[in-house]
């Protein structure tokens, strides 16, 4: 059976990420995310990848990473989902990794794991791990084609592009730089997980191994799938504790608000539903970690169960705070966005049950 | 290998070979299951996390699901006797928790060999979600106890041989001090059981009436005016058994009628109701992976409230799924398959058709506490958020203002 706890590794780990979040990316400074201007957050993701090590967690130590699981990489997304921190650890050191390590590559992926490069997997954000990928157009003349609401892009500096080859699915990469490249941000409902479109007209790129890259998309499709959970569970958390050391706090009619009983058994039940999300969370990182045969299943569920907990408990934290939820200048928005854009990536909670339907025999018709 | 798995290996060694020792010397396919179950007692195979000569051998408590595998797995009797699930759930870890020496040797073997068959002597009529106010009076009189009062909800009480009772023993101080907890012979000429019909038909339950019930003070367990402390201890065990009930493997208890009529009768499926179906099928998946991460989380150590969210979530989603179960079946959902009043051996919240399991399930949020009561604890004993305003609390017992007895 899958450990549901965490070892005292991964809470050493926990400690040190969550330090650097409080350190380097408090709320009023990811609130910069929804400046005029693009606001530049590279230190701190050079800090997370590179000096604490995380962008090579997935990478296997052959390859100058940390040789660690999914259990840890889970960890680091509550954390990021905590502090709703505007790195780019999912879609480089998550899905690109993931995906150029299953195609084959070994040489990109030590300059992942050393934090050197940042890469991102061009793809929408709502592919869903059973999606059928297409992948951009390729000639003699290169790569031409158009992928919309793709994550991590203007941070990348590989980007890790799905191409239909004349056989199949290819992965190529390709320099965000390169010509024929066109990169263009887009705004966004979530500013801190920012996205943009890219267009590639006649841009030389190179073919990563030779196998058909499906299965190598897939797996870091489900993998992302399984530990965003994580990143929802952290906020979730976040939400929670908030709302609960606010309603501690604020007084109306000569009393807490939190001695209400509509208030404190709507907490009570927030409470359950984070600690279910919590076991979702961690049987779908443990499963994915061990590549254990109910990993898919797990990632199914993790991803049907814990995006509505997130927006659940994003939703509370506006509610309980009352007219100070509602304001700019508290964070509580900064984790329903995050919240409510996590609902959509890597598809719905209904697309989730639609396939689980299918993977546990429980057909719609 | 570190030095502590070496002795957790050297311990299950020496645990095998016990359990082995046993089966030897009683092969549990010839002895008499009363008999075996002494043997095992007194072997400290009872429970292997209580104390020597109470049953156990003083080991951690995670030791005790190896025996029981192993045990199971020889066709062992289970402990307690067929379905003795108070006195094994309840009775025995507040007995182990709060009596002596010799009170756990008086109590514990006759309980685990299913000599004594336990019922629970805790609600009445005036004291539900409010346990601490019960009115069952204990009066000292000489070594004993005369016990006279009504209690109710009790199941199993017609085939009991003995209770766990909380009773009051002060009414003159405030309500939580005045209570004491016992262990009470069923069998006493002033105790009188009635059946107590229920919405699905049956009496699984029964109302007990005490009247000059003689219980030895010998029979007390933990001190006079400290039963509050040990009934929540028996309560909280209680959660963690019937929250546990969310099962150990994927697609076990109420979830399994509907999965398994839907893979079985095409008919029944419509694309609305299929996402309601996958939706209750998540969440009883997650609940099923949360009991286990509670089991991971308790391994060491007595249930605390955390039992409490564990079992609200079982009560929603067994109310949930049967009501869902009924609709699946536009026909047959309007039919009972019985409404004669009889009084079960045993329950099974999953047992019968769609409609006594619909019915039944109404009865998971309130007993072994409300869910309402639950949420109370969970905000106040684990969130810690302000207690309600609790107009009784420096209030005598004899001058609160008791209401309405139902």
């Amino acid at each position: 059976m899958t450990d549901l706890l965490y070892s005292d590794t991964e809470e050493a780990l926990r400690d040190s990420v969550r330090r650097l979040f409080a350190d380097r990316c408090p709320p009023e400074s990811v609130m910069e995310a929804y400046g005029p201007a693009p606001h530049d957050f590279s230190d701190v993701w050079h800090a997370l990848a590179a000096d604490l090590g995380m962008a090579g967690l997935l990478v296997p130590e052959e390859f100058g990473g940390a040789g660690a699981s999914a259990r840890e990489a889970a960890v680091v997304m509550e954390e990021i989902g905590r502090a709703v921190a505007p790195v780019p650890f999912l879609s480089s050191a998550v899905l690109a990794t993931v995906a150029l390590l299953e195609a084959g590559d070994t040489e990109t992926v030590k300059g992942l794991a050393a934090g050197s490069l940042t890469a991102a997997l061009v793809l929408p954000l709502s592919t869903a791990p059973d999606d059928v990928v297409a992948g951009v157009g390729v000639s003699r003349d290169g790569l031409t084609g158009r992928v919309t609401s793709v994550a991590g892009v203007s941070e990348a500096d590989v980007l890790v592009v799905p191409v239909a080859g004349p056989d199949g699915l290819e992965l190529h990469t390709i320099p965000r730089d390169a010509s024929g490249v066109a990169v263009s941000p887009v705004l966004t409902l979530d500013m801190t997980r920012p996205l943009a479109n890219v267009q590639f007209s006649s841009a030389a790129s190179s073919r990563v191994g030779t196998a058909s890259a499906d299965p190598a998309v897939r797996a870091a499709l489900e993998t992302g799938a399984a530990l965003l959970a994580s990143e929802q569970l952290g906020i979730a958390q976040w939400c929670f504790d908030t709302t609960l050391g606010y309603v501690k706090q604020r007084k109306q009619f000569g009393r807490a608000i939190g001695s209400y009983q509509a208030i404190k058994h709507r907490l009570a039940d927030l409470w359950i539903e984070v600690n279910s999300a919590t076991t979702a969370a961690r049987y779908a990182a443990g499963t994915c970690a061990r590549r254990d045969d109910d990993a898919t299943i797990a990632a199914a569920v993790a991803q049907a169960y814990c995006s509505g907990v997130a927006v659940h408990a994003a939703e509370e934290c506006v509610q309980l705070h009352g007219g100070i939820g509602m304001t700019w200048e508290y964070p509580a928005h900064l984790y329903l966005k995050r919240a409510k854009s996590d609902q959509l990536a890597f598809g719905t909670a209904y697309r989730h049950r639609a396939r689980l339907a299918d993977l546990v025999d429980l057909p719609v018709s | 290998m570190g030095a502590e798995e070496q002795a957790e290996q050297a311990i299950a060694l020496d645990l095998r070979g016990r359990v082995q020792a046993l089966l030897d010397e009683h092969d549990p396919a010839s002895s008499d299951p009363r008999e075996f179950l002494a043997a095992r007692f007194d072997a400290g195979l009872a429970w292997v996390h209580f104390p020597r000569g109470s049953g156990g051998l003083d080991l951690p408590r995670s030791f005790q699901s190896q025996v029981e595998t192993e045990l199971a797995a020889a066709g062992a009797p289970p402990g307690g006797g067929p379905h003795n699930g108070i006195g094994m759930g309840m009775a025995a870890p507040t007995i182990a928790a709060f009596g002596t020496a010799e009170q756990q040797r008086k109590f514990l073997r006759p309980l685990f060999t299913g000599e004594h068959f336990y019922c629970q002597l805790f609600s009445e009529p005036g004291a539900g979600s409010d346990l601490a106010g019960v009115s069952t009076r204990a009066v000292r009189d000489g070594d004993d106890w005369i016990v006279n009062g009504q209690k109710v909800w009790t199941s199993s009480a017609q085939k009991a041989q003995r209770a766990i009772l909380v009773a009051r023993t002060d009414p003159t101080v405030p309500k939580h001090q005045g209570l004491t907890y016992f262990v009470c012979d069923m069998t006493d000429s002033g105790v009188e059981v009635r059946p107590l019909r229920q919405i699905t038909g049956e009496a699984e339950f029964n109302e007990v009436f005490l009247t000059d019930v003689r219980v030895p003070d010998a029979n007390r367990l933990g001190p006079e005016g400290g039963g509050w402390k040990v009934a929540t201890t028996t309560l909280n065990n209680e959660r963690v058994a019937i929250g546990s009930m969310a099962g150990i493997t994927r697609e076990t208890g109420m979830i399994s009628k509907v999965t398994g009529a839907w893979r079985a009768e095409p008919q029944l499926r419509n694309p609305a109701m299929h996402d309601e179906l996958m939706r209750l099928w998540v969440e009883a998946e997650v609940a099923r992976l949360t009991g286990l991460r509670l089991r991971q989380l308790l391994t060491a150590g007595q249930p605390g409230p955390e039992g409490a969210g564990m079992k609200v979530t079982f009560a929603r989603l067994a109310q949930a799924i049967s009501g869902f179960e009924i609709e699946l079946h536009p026909e047959s959902g309007l039919r009972y398959d019985d409404w004669t009043m009889r009084q079960p051996e045993r329950v099974d919240f999953t047992g019968r058709e769609p409609g006594y399991r619909y019915l039944r399930a109404r009865g998971n949020s309130i007993e072994g506490g409300t869910s309402e009561i639950l949420r109370n604890t969970i905000a106040e004993r684990i969130l810690g958020l302000p207690p309600e305003h609790r107009v009784d609390k420096d209030v005598a017992f004899k001058d609160l203002d008791k209401g309405a007895a139902r």
